[in-house]
């Protein structure tokens, strides 16, 4: 695939505190490299800015190469753009066209409020993991290994559940602004590993009350968070928490 | 009491509500689907009118309505309550939002189509069940010979009552022994009401609300229970799709436009 250059209209969130209103701006992006990332275009802009004297465009990022969960970009519509499975930093220039006018904007949801432009606070997401998504392991020596069996079809499903990265990007695309996928992947990977039992039930519990305290939409099954998630996190998932949850609320200690 | 408490006011407990509510509903309509089938009998309503007695005096049935009316209201309630707290989890609203890419209209319409049926479910009430109960429906007269099985149609003066919801014996004639059935001629009112095409075309665009709403909302139930897997899912989404979606609505569908176009 050989480099093309795109020329692009880019309208982009910018809002300068928590209490700004906020507004879109508007780009003209000229010879746009086919291989560059969306993130570095966005470098590209913010040299531009820098050079005008203008305030750059505050957005998220850190790893760059699609597992720190940071880039949160809500472009044309779905978060991280039009491509499955991917990050904004794995989204690249060819995935548009030439003359293209892309809107960008910040995750919009109560529980993630915009801190400026493109960046939101996601700590929400931080309380709810503090609310039980853990185990409780005594300090001494590290274990053997293998000492525990685990079939590989457990270890399969929870690894494929502790593949989240926590970007937001469920409670992004859903229309509740639910964050059903985050917490249920997060309830899975646990539960479905022997180490997870003891606090099985107390952590269910625990972290649906934490998610619907801190303000997240519920659940309408709609299925636009797995269909967006850059990790491909299952809706089997939220089936297991709706299971688990239930269990624990009638039956639980 | 209070782990209860905390169950039906979490978010998850809301939806619990919603499904089992909902499927209840769902059971509801197969058996008035395929009650209301005897409306397509060529017996001047004779089935249709005893069956409309059977599910207003059967202790059993009248028990199972009275829940079945509770669960309208407690879905309807529920439902409205959802759209609106899930609507302020994001105060301000995306620019552009492309929802077609990632999930199906219907289950981002759910209380759009909710709310359309809760205004066709008044009409159809008021039509229908308040007029049997309170209002005034003609009686008929249903004299079946005991010998041949022929069954001979007389209508009512417009005037008469009976204390009875149904009034039957038996009389010896020239030719031979009638059984007399007198009933509320409810088929009597569908055939009257369905000459309104305005009417039918109410009934149209609620049996394809019905459609969407339950494509998605027969499915999503079970994934609210937690019944997700492989096993059964294929059976969940035929049911819900070419039961629920496409054959129960068809079906009712069919009715008002069956008495339209044979007035």
């Amino acid at each position: 695939m050989s480099e093309k250059l795109l020329n692009l209209t880019l309208k982009v969130w910018r809002q300068r505190n928590s209490k700004d209103k906020g507004g879109f701006e508007t780009y003209a992006m000229k010879g746009v490299s086919t291989d560059m990332s969306f993130l570095e275009m966005f470098d590209v802009l913010n040299e531009q800015l820098i050079n005008e004297g203008k305030d750059p465009v505050a957005f998220d990022h850190d790893c760059r190469e699609g597992i720190c969960g940071m880039c949160s970009m809500f472009i044309n519509g779905r978060p991280h753009g039009p491509k499955q499975a991917v990050t904004t930093c794995q989204l690249h220039m060819r995935s548009f066209n030439d003359g293209d006018t892309i809107t960008v904007e910040p995750w919009r949801a109560k529980p993630f409020p915009v801190i400026k432009d493109l960046v939101v606070d996601r700590s929400s997401f931080d309380r709810i993991i503090s609310a039980g998504g853990f185990i409780s392991v005594n300090t001494g020596n590290a274990q053997d290994a293998n000492a525990i069996p685990i079939s590989k079809e457990d270890a399969d499903e929870s690894f494929a559940a502790a593949a989240c990265i926590g970007c937001g990007a469920c409670v992004a695309a859903c229309k509740n602004a639910s964050a059903m996928l985050f917490v249920s992947a997060k309830v899975s990977q646990l539960a479905l590993l022997p180490q997870g039992q003891p606090e099985r039930e107390q952590r269910v519990l625990n972290m649906v009350a934490q998610m619907d305290s801190e303000g997240f939409g519920s659940c309408t099954n709609t299925g636009a968070c797995s269909a967006e998630c850059p990790k491909e996190i299952s809706l089997s998932n939220i089936a297991r928490m709706n299971r688990d949850y239930f269990g624990a609320s009638i039956a639980g200690k | 009491m209070n782990w209860f408490l905390k169950l039906m006011s979490s978010s998850l407990g809301k939806k619990y509500v919603m499904a089992l509510t909902g499927l209840f509903l769902c059971t509801f309509l197969v058996v008035h689907m395929i009650g209301n089938l005897q409306l397509f009998k060529s017996d001047n309503g004779m089935a249709f009118n005893l069956y409309a007695v059977l599910m207003t005096t059967n202790p059993l049935i009248k028990t199972v309505s009275y829940l079945l009316y509770a669960f309208i209201v407690l879905h309807a309630i529920q439902g409205i309550r959802l759209v609106f707290q899930n609507k302020s989890s994001r105060p301000v609203q995306y620019a552009v939002y492309d929802g077609k890419s990632n999930s199906s209209w219907a289950s981002r319409n759910m209380g759009l189509l909710g709310t359309l049926l809760l205004v066709f479910l008044v009409v159809h009430m008021s039509d229908f069940w308040w007029e049997y109960k309170f209002g005034h429906v003609p009686y008929a007269t249903y004299a079946t010979n005991i010998e041949t099985g022929e069954v001979k149609f007389i209508p009512a003066p417009a005037d008469y009552k009976q204390f009875n919801k149904i009034e039957e014996n038996v009389i010896s004639t020239a030719d031979g022994q009638y059984r007399i059935v007198t009933v509320k001629n409810l088929y009597l009112e569908v055939k009257e009401g369905f000459k309104a095409i305005w009417l039918v075309a109410l009934y149209i665009i609620a049996m394809a609300a019905v459609s969407f709403h339950l494509f998605h909302g027969f499915k999503s139930a079970f994934q609210t229970f937690g019944l997700n897997h492989s096993k059964y899912n294929g059976i969940i989404n035929f049911i819900g799709v070419w039961g629920f979606a496409i054959a129960i609505p068809l079906a009712f569908a069919a009715m008002p436009i069956y008495f339209f176009i044979n007035q």
